[in-house]
Parts: C-alpha cells; sequence; structure tokens
C-alpha cells in the first residue's frame, strides 16, 4: 500500500490519531490510552496487517518521555512508526506483548532503562542489569553517576 | 532471580546453563526447569556482557561512534559499520562514490562468510564434532588475511566511514579474493560430506526445535532463524541499500523450521555470497573511495532509521539528533534480542542435549543482545 | 635432563671425566642447591603444561579461539587440553570485558581453580576497561579489580601472535621463579614486641 492510502486508511479507523510530519516513515502520534486497541487493529486488520514488530524503544525528552513503536507488514511490506507520549514522572503504558511477542523482552528492557510501567505485562522485571538496580533508570537523562559519567 | 536453584515440590529440577559454558558462545546464563531430561521452561538471564553501549553513545561524535558497534556483533563487524555509516550519511544526505559502494558490498559478503564459517564450526563442535572446527577456522584465516591487508585489522575493522570507505582496496585484492573464491568452492562439497550428510548429525538436528513461520513473526525473529521457517525477510532483498538491487541472488528459504532447515539456510547463504562476490571482484568501478564531508559532521535534527541483513538478521540503527555534533539517542535493534526470545517457545518438551543444538542454529552472539 | 649439569660451577677434584660415568651425581658445595633444583624442575614441569580455561566473553574470545584452531596453534606450547571446568584448569586466559554482574561469577571461577593457577588479561577492555572507559556504569575498569593478574595482552583484540607471546612470556615468568606462589614473602617479627617497644 502506498503511504497515501495508508494515511487515508488510518484516518478512515482512527480519526484521533494525529500524523507527524518530515519522518522517514508515515508517522503516527497516539495516545496513551487507546493505544492497546489501537494496536489490536493494527495487527488484526486484513489490508494492514502490521504483524512485524521491529524496535520499541523510549525517548527522553527531560520534560516527557515518548515511546516509538516501529512496525511492519510482511505480507505488504509497508512500515508505520507509532509515537506514545508518556508523562515523565510515573510513566505507565499498556503492554503489547499478547499482540506481538517480541514486545515482552523489548518492554522489559524500556522498563530497567526507563522506568515506564508496562501495565498487564506478564513478567515485568530486570532483564540486563544486575540486581539491585531497580529505579536507577540508567537511560534517562538525569541519571547521577558521578564516579563514572562526565559531564560535558 | 525469580527462582532458586533447586527442585520444586512437584519433582522439576531447576538448572544453570552458563554464564561460563563451552556451548554459550559467550556469556548467556539460561535456568532451564526440567522434568527428568524433558525442559520445561527455558529462561534467558542477560546482561553478563552489557557494556552500556547506548549510553555510552550520546557522548561520542558520529564519527567515533562507528567503532563501537564493531564491538557488539564482533562477526559481522563490517555490516554493523555499514549500518552506522548508512544512517549517518541517510542524516547527511551525501552521495556515496559507487567504487565506495562495492566496496562496502564486497568486505560484507566477506564478512558474511566468515561469520558463517565460525558459526559452522563452533555448531558442529557444540554437537561434539571437533573435526569441523579446525576446517572452518583454516577458511577464516584466508579471509583475515584478506581483511588485513586492506582494513588493518583482523577482527574488528573500523573500515567504513561516513562517505564512504577509509582507504582504499590493496592491489592484492582482487587476486587474493579470487583465489578464495577457488579455495571456496573446493571446499563446500567436504562440508558437506564431512558434517550435512553424516547420519547423526541428521538424527540430531531434524525434527528439533520447530518454529512455525507465524511464531517467527509474532517474535520478531530475522535472518536464517526466521528463514528456516519459510519466512520471506532478507532485507537485502526487501528494502535494498547499496546496490544489492543490482545483484543477482537469491533469497534462501526453507520450510520445515526446525533445526535442519536453519542449518541449510546458512550452508547456502554462503555459496550465494560467493556468487555475488564472483560478480563484483571484475566490476569495481574506477573513482574516489570517499566523499568528501567536514571534519565534524552534524546531523539535522530529526530521526533516521537504517535496516540492513548482518548474518544474524535484521539489525537496526536508529538516530534522534537534535542538531548537535552527538547523537541525542541512538537506539541499536540487535537481531539476536529477537532471536533469543523465540528460544523459550522452541525448547518446551525437548530434551537436553537438544537445547544445545538449538541454540547453535540461533546463532546467538550474546554482545549483540546485552549491548 | 641431567641433574648435575645446571648447577654444578666447579667440579670437584676427586673426580675428573675419566673416572666419573654420566648420571653420577657430584658433590657441589655450599647448601640448599637440592632446593633449588626442585624449583627448577617443578617450575619447568608446570610451564609446559598449562591447562586454559574457556572463560571468553566478548570479541577477544574469538582470536583467542584462532590461537586455538590450526594456524596458530598454541597445544605447540603445552596448552593442549582447553578445560570448560574450572577444577581442571590451570591457567584463566580472561578474554573480553569484564561488566559488573560478570565479576562475582569471575571471582567464584578464579576461586574454584586449584593453585597454582595464572591469570592472563587479554585485551584492552581487561586490562584497563578499553574503549568502554568513559562514560559507562556498568563496565569494570580492568579484571585486575576482581583478580590478580599475572600477563597482560595489549590490543583489541590482540594478534594472536600477540597471545601467544604472552602464554610464552606467562611460562618464563613461571620458570624465572617470579609468579605470585614462588615470591618468598619475609615473615614479618612478632609484631606485638615491636610495637611495645616504640
Amino acid at each position: 500500500m502506498t503511504v497515501e492510502a495508508l494515511k487515508e486508511k488510518i484516518t478512515a479507523l482512527f480519526p484521533a490519531v494525529t500524523f507527524e510530519e518530515g519522518g522517514q516513515w508515515l508517522t503516527i502520534l497516539v495516545e496513551s490510552a487507546d493505544w492497546h486497541g489501537i494496536a489490536d487493529i493494527l495487527r488484526q486488520n486484513e489490508t494492514l496487517c502490521f504483524d512485524y514488530l521491529l524496535c520499541l524503544t523510549c525517548i527522553d525528552w527531560k520534560t516527557h518521555l515518548t515511546m516509538v513503536y516501529h512496525l511492519d507488514a510482511t505480507k505488504y511490506r509497508h512500515n508505520l512508526v507509532v509515537k506514545v507520549r508518556l508523562e515523565k514522572v510515573n510513566p505507565a503504558i499498556e503492554t503489547v506483548s499478547d499482540i506481538w511477542q517480541t514486545a515482552n523482552f523489548h518492554e522489559r528492557e524500556v522498563y530497567e532503562m526507563f522506568g515506564v510501567n508496562f501495565l498487564h505485562h506478564p513478567d515485568l522485571r530486570l532483564l540486563i542489569l544486575p540486581d539491585g538496580w531497580e529505579g536507577k533508570n540508567p537511560l534517562l537523562k538525569d541519571f547521577e553517576d558521578p564516579i563514572n559519567m562526565i559531564k560535558l | 532471580m525469580v527462582e532458586e536453584i533447586g527442585s520444586t515440590a512437584d519433582g522439576n529440577i531447576i538448572l544453570n546453563v552458563g554464564p561460563q559454558h563451552p556451548a554459550t558462545h559467550g556469556v548467556l546464563h539460561l535456568v532451564i526447569t526440567i522434568n527428568g531430561e524433558t525442559i520445561q521452561k527455558v529462561e534467558p538471564h542477560l546482561g553478563y556482557i552489557h557494556r552500556s553501549i547506548e549510553k555510552m553513545c550520546e557522548s561520542l561524535t558520529y564519527r567515533q561512534f562507528i567503532y563501537v558497534t564493531s564491538r557488539m556483533d564482533y562477526l559481522s563487524s563490517h555490516i554493523n559499520n555499514h549500518a552506522c555509516a548508512l544512517c549517518v550519511e541517510k542524516g547527511l544526505q551525501i552521495e556515496i562514490p559507487s567504487r565506495a559502494q562495492v566496496i562496502r558490498v564486497l568486505m560484507d559478503e566477506l564478512t558474511r562468510i566468515a561469520s558463517h564459517e565460525l558459526w559452522w564450526g563452533a555448531m558442529a563442535m557444540d554437537l561434539g564434532a571437533l573435526t569441523p572446527f579446525f576446517h572452518a577456522f583454516r577458511e577464516r584465516e584466508a579471509i583475515n588475511d584478506i581483511m588485513e591487508e586492506t582494513c588493518g585489522a583482523r577482527l574488528t575493522m573500523n573500515y567504513m566511514v561516513p562517505g564512504g570507505v577509509m582507504q582504499d582496496i590493496h592491489p592484492n585484492f582482487q587476486k587474493r579474493v579470487k583465489e578464495f573464491i577457488t579455495l571456496f568452492k573446493s571446499k563446500v562439497s567436504e562440508y558437506n560430506e564431512l558434517v550435512t550428510g553424516n547420519i547423526i548429525f541428521q538424527n540430531r538436528m531434524k525434527g528439533v526445535g520447530n518454529l512455525s513461520a507465524a511464531d517467527a513473526i509474532s517474535f520478531g525473529c530475522s535472518g536464517p532463524t526466521a528463514r528456516g521457517s519459510g519466512v520471506s525477510c532478507d532485507i537485502r532483498k526487501l528494502y535494498p541499500y547499496e546496490i544489492y538491487d543490482k545483484i543477482n541472488f537469491e533469497e534462501i528459504l526453507e520450510s520445515e523450521g526446525d533445526s535442519f532447515a536453519r542449518y541449510m539456510v546458512r550452508v547456502r547463504e554462503m555459496s550465494q555470497s560467493i556468487s555475488i562476490i564472483e560478480q563484483l571482484i571484475d566490476n569495481i568501478p574506477e573513482g574516489d573511495f570517499q566523499a568528501k564531508t567536514k571534519a565534524v559532521l552534524k546531523l539535522p535534527k530529526g530521526e533516521f532509521y537504517q535496516r540492513v541483513e548482518t548474518a544474524r538478521g535484521d539489525f537496526g540503527v536508529y538516530i534522534v539528533s537534535e542538531g548537535g555534533s552527538t547523537p541525542y539517542r541512538i537506539k541499536f535493534r540487535s537481531p539476536g534480542f529477537s532471536n533469543l526470545s523465540a528460544l523459550d517457545h522452541m525448547a518446551r518438551g525437548s530434551k537436553l542435549g537438544d537445547l544445545v543444538a538449538m541454540m547453535g542454529t540461533l546463532d546467538l552472539v550474546i554482545p549483540d543482545i546485552d549491548r | 635432563m641431567e641433574i648435575t649439569s645446571n648447577n654444578s660451577v666447579e667440579k670437584p677434584v676427586s673426580l675428573t671425566s675419566e673416572n666419573s660415568f654420566p648420571g653420577q651425581i657430584h658433590d657441589t658445595p655450599g647448601g640448599g642447591i637440592v632446593l633449588s633444583k626442585l624449583d627448577d624442575i617443578i617450575n619447568w614441569a608446570r610451564s609446559n603444561s598449562l591447562w586454559p580455561l574457556t572463560f571468553a566473553t566478548s570479541c577477544c574470545g574469538i582470536e583467542m579461539m584462532s590461537v586455538a584452531a590450526a594456524k596458530y596453534d598454541f597445544s605447540r606450547f603445552g596448552f593442549e587440553v582447553a578445560r570448560a571446568s574450572p577444577r581442571q584448569a590451570d591457567v584463566i586466559i580472561i578474554a573480553g570485558t569484564i561488566v559488573n554482574k560478570m565479576a562475582p561469577v569471575l571471582k567464584r571461577l578464579y576461586d574454584q581453580m586449584a593453585d597454582p593457577k595464572y591469570v592472563i588479561a587479554m585485551g584492552a577492555c581487561a586490562i584497563s576497561g578499553g574503549p568502554f572507559f568513559y562514560n559507562t556504569y556498568s563496565v569494570v575498569k580492568g579484571a585486575d579489580h576482581v583478580i590478580p593478574v599475572d600477563v597482560y595482552v595489549a590490543g583489541c583484540p590482540p594478534r594472536p601472535e600477540a597471545l601467544l607471546h604472552a602464554l610464552i612470556s606467562l611460562q618464563d615468568k613461571i620458570k624465572s621463579g617470579q609468579t605470585r606462589e614462588q615470591i618468598q614473602v619475609p615473615k614479618p617479627l612478632s609484631g606485638g614486641d615491636i610495637l611495645n617497644q616504640l
């Protein structure tokens, strides 16, 4: 499906989402409360069929966090980027590990690095960091480590 | 840890495999729950080689962070560097001369053969056959010598830079690559006789570790792991970069989804890489090997994502830039991270000895997973 | 190996080359000679048969595997059998970065090895944290923060010949009596008397 057709289809299905301009792929901005429902439809819809979650990550913008999901469809080979804005204090979002099973590990990594709480995740605990690093969230921009980190 | 090592009330034993273990290919710690010899659950514990690369890259400039990616998936170090260079070039929007493109693709394919050779030798060694290890390293040393003459290093070559390649190829490069091609072609039948056609090997691999196509897509598997289940996911074919759209090669797909299918995909990919090299080695165009770039690179504000096909699968570099000379956030999407999440699903119900065969066919390189 | 050929400085007058036969033990002046000869023999035996532990965390592990393979072979020097279990190994070659999560595992492996044991730190990461020195929150800046190291090999990764040079240097270090278990630390004087006198 071309980018314009994709844009029309998504506007038709989800009137509330907004588009972000200037990205490499079509980028949509979604509210965190609607995310699970939208993700379900993106996966199940016959003409969209986004069944491959490439990359799940988070960006710390100092005033808020943004979750970024890169999606790909194996049948039609169209791409979509979904961004969800989260609050800096107690960020929480629904898990999508029941829709794409690869999200299980990716969400655990975002939980330990950024402190985002994934609701209804089957097994949310530290994956890569050693024991005792809960709450330290190293990839946040205000992570303090006076021994190792050099402030430029 | 969630469960203590020991035995549970229903007769299951909880056992540690690794982190120091000859078959785990790095430091992978698996906590397996077994009942007798049948595996009930496999839980990977990662992080034993977590070098905080993503945080470190936020303080390195766009020319400096490329060396770190060599050390992430060190068996496909050229391909990782290639991905980073392409992503930075995408941001700067510069054109690469065609000589540099051809050299980059040649180096990529040589690295892919070297990585699959090592995989083949190490996998046979895990299953107990020690001889293929030495045969594999014999060919790998030939490739390392070619790399060393041109790039200066055997394993972690920082040869790809934004704009092209760092130095022109050595005058002996074409001759040595052609000698390597003849050497390799004579060895493929040896490999098939020694390992692929071996009845013990086939019995240990056929029917072990079944992964259906839908599961492979859902777990985010890519590369030979997914192609062994029939999922067409070669980035070189689907989203071509450099000159891959002008080269003739096949994407190898197998449909059974067991360990033997994944093994055959990799062995056949080595032959495909040889045919790509043959098509290119005599047609290296003349010209510059590096486009002119500024000394200090600054990417414009925005986000850039580049996907390449490493020997393990779909590697992605995601750069978020705020206009400075260092990236604001870099995320490396590593193929092993998603491939490993399928191990639990594949291993339930099989025997302990099959776990080693499955880990071998997934071709895990743990620093790639932990970053 | 002729025991007499190493250490006799001068032959005593009574035995000449005509009336002595090979293998006959000559008396040598001075005492304590038997002790040093035994040390030499033990050191020679130990250094020529060091079995490494397969401990490779990251990229240097591949170069260590290259050294184990046929082109640069380390079994020529006695490192024939690479053991997977620390209880059966003599030398641990730390090939790769040590991070905070791996450090207790490394310490435990070192403790499980039987004496005499030796450590080679291979690669820049094991020497000092290497390319991951600045701005990393999880890397141990050098394996010698965890266990004592005998030989350091520079390189990222070091060439196989460099690792072979390190292995031979370790053998020389053992033969010359400079490894940890051979350096005699002088026993402290009865410390209580000295302190009371001060």
